[in-house]
């Protein structure tokens, strides 16, 4: 082997191996797939003066996705998990539009600004529940966020006393079906979001704190972190942005349906951060992965109706993508396959592993 | 000496266990006699489990013979030596907390009607065997309900369900506290007159001396001998385990003798008086002092660590008070601790120290970023100068800061460590086990800085199983034995390892 194969072998190991390499194949097989079938599904125009077109509406649609995964992957981190989301979502909406409703004048635009407010401020409460669940008392995760996975749709209800409450304001709209400079009102907040996370993430030391607290709490607290308030805060973040996504996704529609706004969410999100590379066992996270794999998630919701597959197979579809990307990245299937080209010690060729395995 | 008293109920000779590249047995003889309690001696790594396993058969021997009864046997399953009557009781009680006392007592062996369970008779039955330990406890509770000591009990009735003709009791009394212990030796020497053979493994030599009539010595793997422990005085117990004559062991230290620190001490960083918690140590008196070295020194299960963590404030203590650099300690925490200047090196690398999957860089960071907060990042290039001073200075190998921390050999993770301690700048350090399972160079460097670093005037604590190392470096010894401290000793020309071990052997006024 001369040196330049090795290096250029190495650098194709290396774009291979990256954990975003086969979320990111399968997005753009995906995008192709839906062109070639949907001639004109690639196109993006500017019909009066705003985004239009399928890729915009699939951005448009992933962010209730994204933003749920975002919290969700920094919970995963601390070795965590976040069942309440989806009934978080649906608290949020319902907090704001029975304030609208109960204001009787939901075209100011203070009163949307409230709304927003009150239930972001609702959503960070419940946050904060799960995690002094989780921090303070040491329930284990599953459990304790599965409490407001349970309960919290009967609270969503108290507040829209039993009813679908349905409102009208005109401003708070505009967060789910609205355009700023022309780009959709949820993908700016989408984008806006996830820059101040990875920034808050990046930035600060809580990335690699939340990073050690996962892979190993013990050592992590010998070390001085404070890995409950870490945790705590986690949650905490989490909620607030489970609260953003419900109202993002219920605003186009202005009716507060607790029973079924954020249903099986958290799945959903669990996804997004799983096909986005990050590991359920906490530790090292992507928050890049968890855009591409809310993408993904949206995307399939919309190549199903484009290859016109039976609803009742749309499950199916999307289950069997999902197991084609986490097969692809398995550590194990690579080495198995012998396409894991780690230099192995001399006198024991990676081919010889081939034919073996073959 | 003639120790043919009656026939042995196992006989195992010259057993041999080989793992890839370790002998870990090496012709081993151990043999188990109705009505005795045999103590199975041996440091760390000597074999004394290897042995067990491979009695139990958990491992499969290489060489040598198994005789139960005098019937050659070769166990392939835990259950084969069970069913030829060979019981164990481990440290971690195995048992399922979850279920009834009845239930765990009687698992396997219920009383049946048919093909159903007869759940009364079950637990009257368990109930009978419980009363025969003297535990009058109700056989329906829940066994996770029980103290850890009633557990045990608890599997030592099971072994007598399946009517054991040897029970093998391994550090059972390692989470006990002393009233514990004395309940659980009157059920074993019930036992043992019952016509038990006992086989008892404990790193506490009081009890051994207490509870065993003979003593089977292992060290590196090999039988060192048989003795009867009536005639095995402590001090010779333990050079035959440490495998030095005791003066052979003065000897070596000749070389190694210091001058003791001067007097002239000033207010010392860190006192501790009557501290102590429940089971893990004794109420322990003690002072450290600017640019000493203090060493530790004991048996494996002495309380060093235990006293070490209860400093650093990795447990709470349950009395006593603790002042560190003249402010009262009220509840202490790894961070407040670290805040305040003093830092705590774990004994166990794996589980409380390294961050196996984050980088060098950030290894050595986590100390100082914790100290700092989420909110204030160290920049950059402050970090970078850290990272590069330390891995310099303890020359960490290889010197790449972005390797992940979990490729680097054990020593070097343990260069790592210090650096993440030395780079929070405390006043004052605890060094457990600092050198464990690295080799010889990287051993002598971390030697060597401990001594420079006491020269520039921190305090150091320093814990080591190697008595040697100990006295080498400290200025002064606190010697712990069975969670207590007994003695401390100004470290001169005339303390050697003997007078260390004699102190450790000859403490508790009943000495040998």
């Amino acid at each position: 082997m001369t040196g330049t194969v090795t290096s250029g072998r190495d650098r194709l190991t290396r774009v291979t191996r990256h954990h975003l390499f086969w979320p990111v194949v399968a997005l753009v097989a995906l995008w192709v797939a839906c062109g070639v079938v949907s001639p004109g599904f690639l196109d993006v125009k500017v019909v009066d003066g705003h985004l239009f077109g399928q890729l915009v509406d699939i951005t448009r649609n992933s962010v209730t996705f994204l933003l749920l995964a975002l919290g969700m992957c920094l919970v995963i981190a601390t070795g965590g998990i976040d069942l309440s989301v989806g009934a978080v979502m649906a608290i949020a909406l319902s907090v704001a539009l029975t304030y609208i409703d109960e204001s009787g004048d939901g075209e100011r635009t203070s009163v949307a600004l409230t709304a927003i407010g009150l239930a972001l401020a609702v959503a960070a409460v419940v946050g904060a529940f799960n995690g002094f669940l989780v921090a303070g008392l040491g329930i284990q995760p599953f459990i304790a966020t599965m409490i407001i996975l349970v309960a919290g749709r009967g609270i969503a209800l108290a507040f829209t006393s039993g009813q679908i409450t349905t409102t009208h304001s005109a401003p708070f709209k505009s967060i789910g079906s609205g355009y700023v400079l022309g780009i959709p009102t949820p993908v700016v907040i989408g984008a806006a979001v996830f820059t101040v996370v990875a920034l808050v993430v990046r930035r600060t030391a809580l990335g690699m704190l939340l990073e050690s607290i996962g892979i190993n709490r013990t050592a992590s607290h010998m070390a001085g972190v404070r890995s409950r308030n870490i945790t705590w805060l986690v949650y905490v973040i989490a909620g607030v942005l489970a609260g953003l996504a419900g109202l993002v996704y219920g605003a186009p529609t202005m009716a507060a349906d607790a029973n079924n706004i954020g249903q099986l969410m958290e799945l959903n999100a669990i996804m997004a951060v799983v096909i986005g590379g990050t590991k359920l066992d906490g530790g090292k996270f992507s928050l890049a992965g968890t855009i591409v794999g809310a993408l993904i998630l949206t995307t399939l919701d919309r190549a199903v109706i484009i290859f016109h597959l039976p609803s009742e197979s749309k499950d199916l579809f999307k289950a069997v993508v999902v197991i084609a990307i986490c097969i692809a990245g398995s550590e194990r299937l690579r080495e198995m396959t012998g396409l894991r080209r780690v230099p192995r010690l001399p006198g024991s060729p990676a081919d010889a592993k081939v034919e073996v395995a073959a | 000496m003639s120790l043919t008293s009656d026939s042995p109920v196992v006989q195992m000779r010259g057993i041999t266990v080989e793992f890839p590249g370790v002998r870990a047995l090496d012709g081993v003889d151990l043999a188990l006699r109705p009505g005795e309690v045999h103590a199975l001696m041996g440091e760390n790594g000597a074999g004394k489990s290897t042995l067990i396993k491979a009695l139990t058969g958990v491992y499969a021997i290489d060489a040598g013979e198994i005789r139960v009864a005098g019937e050659p046997h070769r166990f392939h399953s835990t259950a084969e030596a069970q069913a030829a009557g060979i019981a164990t009781v481990y440290q971690e009680v195995n048992l399922c907390p979850n279920l009834s006392v009845a239930e765990n007592v009687m698992l396997g062996h219920e009383v049946r009607r048919g093909p159903f369970i007869d759940w009364r008779a079950t637990r009257r039955k368990a109930a009978e065997h419980l009363a025969r330990l003297n535990l009058t406890i109700d056989p329906g509770s829940q066994l996770g309900s029980h103290s850890i000591a009633v557990q045990q009990l608890c599997s030592i009735a099971r072994a007598m369900v399946v009517d054991a003709k040897v029970l093998i009791l391994d550090e059972p009394t390692s989470s006990l506290d002393k009233a514990e212990v004395a309940e659980l030796f009157a059920v074993v020497r019930q036992l043992r007159d019952a016509g038990v053979a006992i086989l008892f493994v404990s790193h506490f030599l009081e009890q051994v001396y207490e509870i065993s009539d003979r003593m089977t010595v292992l060290r590196n793997g090999r039988f060192v001998g048989e003795y009867l422990t009536s005639e095995l005085p402590r001090i010779e117990l333990i050079s035959k385990m440490l495998g030095r004559a005791s003066d052979e062991l003065a000897a070596i230290e000749a070389g190694a003798q210091r001058v003791a620190h001067d007097d002239e001490r000033g207010t010392p960083l860190l006192t501790a008086v009557r501290l102590g918690r429940a089971g893990s140590i004794e109420p322990v008196d003690l002072e450290l002092y600017e640019g000493e070295i203090v060493g530790f020194a004991g048996l494996l299960g002495s309380g060093r660590t235990e006293l070490a963590r209860l400093l650093y404030g990795a447990d709470k203590p349950d009395e006593g008070e603790l002042t560190v650099f003249g402010e009262q300690v009220r509840s202490a925490t790894p961070l407040a601790s670290l805040r305040s200047g003093l830092a705590y090196s774990t004994e166990d690398r794996k589980k409380e120290g390294i961050i196996a999957d984050l980088t060098v860089r950030e290894n050595i960071a986590l100390a100082i970023q914790a100290n700092r907060g989420i909110w204030r990042r160290i920049p950059a290039k402050e970090l970078d100068e850290v990272v590069e001073r330390y891995v310099t200075a303890l020359n960490i190998q290889p010197p790449n800061p972005n390797m992940l921390i979990k490729n680097l050999s054990g020593g070097n993770q343990q260069k790592v460590l210090l650096a993440r301690w030395l780079a929070t700048s405390p006043r004052l350090i605890v060094l457990d086990e600092p050198t464990r399972g690295i080799d010889i160079g990287a051993k002598a460097e971390i030697q060597r800085l401990v001594v420079e670093l006491a020269s520039q005037g921190m305090g150091v604590v320093f814990i080591s199983s190697e008595l040697e190392e100990v006295l080498r470096l400290s200025h002064r010894l606190v010697v712990l034995r069975d969670r207590e401290k007994v003695g401390e000793l100004v470290n001169g020309p005339e303390i050697t390892s003997s007078t260390v071990l004699e102190t450790i052997a000859a403490s508790g006024g009943d000495a040998a």
